[in-house]
């Protein structure tokens, strides 16, 4: 459980980056965590592995407060994929970067090959994997943290813009392998910019904005709210969008899905005898 | 990392921080002149005053103050060093004279120290940069230098960043005793070296992407101009260092003499 | 006129590589042009940018073979740096391009590296800053923003040096919406007013695809399809490769699956919307 409490969080600059957040986020929740740019997502997150410690307030996970532990000791329990791939990559091949959190941690040999095979696989970064990461291109970067922190499969995991330059089948994968961990009992905490990814996952969604956390709701209700949304800079997906341009169509406003949306209109459409009918 | 502190520049608006860095370096020129030619501890002490407003005019004094105490362990070094030397010599006697000298030596590191923190941190590398090229220095040695000076800070960016994208897999770097934390450092070592190159490249990369190299003469954003309040600067400075001058060779300095010591 | 970009029986393939990179690519860009270039990850995007400002061959070397003219001047023949004079590159991670102390400063470097007179830089500066919204930031050092903060002064520093071609590498990948949508806005008056060419790099094509006026989809080093935007959107192989269509196509085709067939596929919530209540009267 990842407890949030009256946390501010002020830069060495002087940047206020969180102010005053209060959160809980239970074992096996799904979130998303939106808001503009420097709205302090980034500077979040990185307080739950211990990265940061809150100049005020306090993070605690399962229990123990940040302060009192070390960040190598949280990481067994909080995978941190960070937004900047550049950030998290130092091994001379791929192969050694998913390798590196295995061994600290101290998996057995045995098990470091499976999981290692596994993660390379899953993410199509097999033909890499003698390759230094840095020759690779931006999407398969990105591929690599994320294997990284896959590849120990931690109870808490924190993914800050996993989607970026991923085309939309890695998205699908990916996304379908959050839910499997998820259904697992994982806890999985998602930063994004990508609302249409979003709106494919349907996490809780927390909205974020200048520091301060201005929504906390289902992704139905989050991401229809199109007023709140602004104000993170932030607009509904495309389907919310339509929905709520027809709302006099008779039509329920807060959809998100397009399968829904497919059902609906459909309905609308070839059902519009139908309707006359009942 | 805080040594570093005392030379890492800090953007803030006073008027140290709005004179020309030029001034700036001839009035930390002067200073560290004085300290050279004096040994007597009244002119030091009187130099080391005379510091004090500067520091506090520039807002500066919690970076000073990292740097004056990351400089301890030197200073502490200068002070013993001379007395102990300085009591052997004397054939085991502890004379005023040479606790009066010891502490002397002492200060004048600290002015030395003070007055160039006080120009780097005031001063920032472009700014720096620009009073080179408007020397007549040719850029890429000014650029060579600003980067130079910048490298510090980047370098422990950098490693910072490893350290951090470590532990969040899970070395432990925060635990142990001395040694063994030293001895987790190392990991630390290759990727970093190979990350300075990288960025090095990618940093080239970038700037030929954006021109750099198409003109012999290249222009700069900002100028420097030598304002009223930099010339009456400068003129003092100069009137300073020859008072000073002739003073060393004219003037008797009074020498303090520390009670229930042999002078 | 030429063409801003013509580029003829490109083959590359980066030093120590078996493979190709870019396999026998031809590609005529004209000049006013906005075009996107998409395609899976790893397909080789950033490559072809990197080729159209000379960064290949001058800097990455390996072996390049064919032509690549881009504003009038041959790639192979002119340095990185008098190219940089015409084509405006924006780099995928926005942190690699940034190195100055403060925003203004890096904003300036490559208008200062052409000689231009102190006032016209300034003036160009300021007009940047604006544009991309990054004057408050102009102090700050560019390591110490956020993510999305850096790719508008990576932006802003660009287009300061007015050049005739400007390529972007995901230009929006740590952009927040908003900013997304200002930046394309931004790009499309640069490209209508002053015939600025554009080339694109972008995964997600919902915000983008109604500035677009052509897409080129990229596959294992080869172009695989390249046409208007509607006509490549609705196309169910570009979608079988992973190219992510904006949701309203996507309804749209689910729609054909199932026996609804609508006019013609819409690629943005205002045309769904118009086919719809026509549909309905
Ligand atoms: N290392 C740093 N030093 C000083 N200020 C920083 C630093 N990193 C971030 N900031 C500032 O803190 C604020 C919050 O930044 P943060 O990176 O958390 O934003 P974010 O929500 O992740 O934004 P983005 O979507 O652009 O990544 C911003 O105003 C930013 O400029
Ligand atoms: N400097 C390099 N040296 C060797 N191979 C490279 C280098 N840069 C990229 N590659 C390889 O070339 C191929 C194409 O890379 P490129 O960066 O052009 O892809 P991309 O289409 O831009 O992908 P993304 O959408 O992930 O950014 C990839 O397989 C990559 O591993
Ligand atoms: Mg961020
Ligand atoms: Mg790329």
């Amino acid at each position: 459980m990842i407890k949030v409490e009256n946390a501010f969080f002020t830069y060495p600059s002087g940047v206020k980056a969180l102010e005053g957040l209060n959160l809980e986020i239970q074992d096996g929740e799904f979130i998303g965590i939106m808001g503009e740019n420097g709205a302090g997502k980034t500077t979040l997150v990185k307080h739950f592995n211990g990265l940061l410690k809150p100049t005020n307030g306090s993070i605690y996970i399962n229990g123990k407060n940040t302060r009192e532990t070390t960040v190598a000791e949280l990481s067994k329990n909080v995978g941190l994929v960070f937004q900047n791939p550049d950030h998290q990559l130092f091994c001379e091949t791929v192969e050694e970067e998913v390798t590196f959190g295995l061994k600290n941690f101290g998996f057995a040999e045995e098990k470091i090959v499976e999981r290692t095979d596994w993660v390379l696989n899953f993410l199509e970064l097999e033909r890499y994997r003698k390759s230094s990461p840095f020759i690779l291109s931006g999407g398969e970067r990105k591929r690599v943290a994320l294997a990284a922190v896959l590849a120990w499969d931690p109870n808490i995991l924190v993914l800050d813009e996993p989607t970026i330059g991923q085309d939309y089948l890695q998205k699908e994968r990916l996304r379908q392998y959050i839910e499997q961990l998820n259904g697992q009992g994982r806890t999985v905490i998602i930063v994004t910019h990508d609302i249409e990814f979003i709106a494919e996952c349907k996490p809780r969604i927390i909205v974020l904005s200048k520091g301060k956390i201005i929504n906390y709701a289902t992704a139905k209700e989050a991401l229809t709210n199109s007023e709140n949304l602004s104000k993170a800079s932030i607009f509904p997906p495309q389907i919310a969008q339509l929905f709520t341009q027809i709302a006099d169509l008779g039509l329920p406003k807060d959809v998100i899905d397009v399968y829904e949306a497919k059902v609906l209109i459909e309905n609308l459409l070839k059902g519009g005898k139908r309707n006359e009918g009942v | 990392m805080k040594v570093f502190e005392g030379l890492k520049f800090s953007r803030k608006t006073s008027i140290i921080h709005f004179l020309d860095p030029r001034t700036k370096f001839l009035v930390s020129c002067v200073i560290f002149l004085i300290s050279l030619i004096f040994s007597e501890l009244i002119i030091l002490s009187i130099l080391f005053v005379a510091q004090i407003p500067l520091i506090l005019l520039a807002k500066i004094q919690r970076e000073w103050s990292h740097s004056i105490r990351g400089g301890a362990f030197l200073i502490i070094i200068i002070l013993s060093t001379n007395l102990i030397f300085g009591y052997i010599s004397n054939n085991f006697q502890l004379t005023s004279r040479l606790l009066i000298h010891s502490i002397a030596m002492a200060f004048r590191f600290i002015i030395i120290t003070s007055s160039f923190s006080i120009f780097f941190l005031t001063t920032s590398p472009d700014n720096l940069s620009l009073a080179l090229e408007q020397s007549h220095i040719p850029y890429e040695f000014c650029f060579a230098f600003t980067t130079a000076v910048r490298f510090v800070p980047v370098l422990a960016n950098e490693a910072q960043t490893i350290i951090d994208a470590q532990r969040s897999r899970g070395l432990e770097v925060e635990k142990g005793n001395f040694l063994k934390r030293v001895r987790k450092y190392i990991p630390l070592l290759i990727p970093l070296i190979v990350n300075a190159i990288r960025r090095s490249l990618e940093l080239a990369e970038a700037m030929e992407s954006r021109a750099f190299g198409a003109k012999k003469q290249r222009t700069n954003i900002y100028s420097l101009k030598i304002k009223k309040a930099d010339s009456i600067i400068i003129i003092s400075s100069l009137i300073i260092i020859f008072l000073a001058i002739y003073s060393k060779f004219n003037l008797q300095i009074p020498i303090i003499q520390i009670p229930l010591l042999p002078p | 006129m030429s063409p801003a970009i013509e580029v003829r029986n490109l083959f590359y393939s980066y030093p120590g590589a078996e493979k190709h990179t870019l396999e026998n690519i031809n590609l005529v860009i004209e000049r006013g042009d906005f075009v996107v270039l998409t395609g899976p990850s790893g397909c080789g995007k950033t490559t072809l940018c990197r080729c159209l400002n000379g960064l290949i061959p001058h800097f990455y070397g390996g072996k390049f073979n064919g032509t690549v003219i881009v504003d009038g001047l041959s790639v192979k023949d002119h340095p990185i740096s008098a190219l940089a004079q015409h084509v405006g590159f924006v780099f995928q991670n926005p942190e690699n391009q940034l190195f100055a102390l403060s925003v203004e400063k890096d904003i300036a470097f490559g208008l200062e590296n052409l000689a231009l007179p102190r006032a016209e830089i300034i003036k160009r500066v300021k007009w940047a800053m604006k544009i991309t919204g990054v004057t408050e930031l102009r102090e700050n050092a560019p390591h110490e923003l956020s993510g999305g903060q850096q790719q508008r002064v990576a932006i802003a520093s660009v287009l300061a040096m007015n050049p005739h071609v400007m390529v972007l590498d995901e230009p929006t990948s740590f952009l927040d919406p908003m900013s997304s949508k200002q930046l394309f806005e931004v790009i499309q008056t640069l490209n209508k007013e002053t015939r600025l060419t554009i080339i694109l790099v972008e995964h997600r094509l919902d915000l983008l695809s109604p500035y677009a006026k052509r897409i080129i989809v990229m596959d294992e080093g080869k172009i695989i399809a390249d046409g208007s935007p509607r006509s490549i959107l609705s196309s169910k192989k570009v979608f079988s490769l992973g190219v992510g269509i904006p949701k309203v196509t996507r309804l749209y085709q689910l729609l054909l699956e199932n026996g609804v067939s609508l006019d013609s596929p819409p690629i943005s919530v205002k045309e769904l919307e118009r086919e719809l209540r026509r549909r309905i009267i």
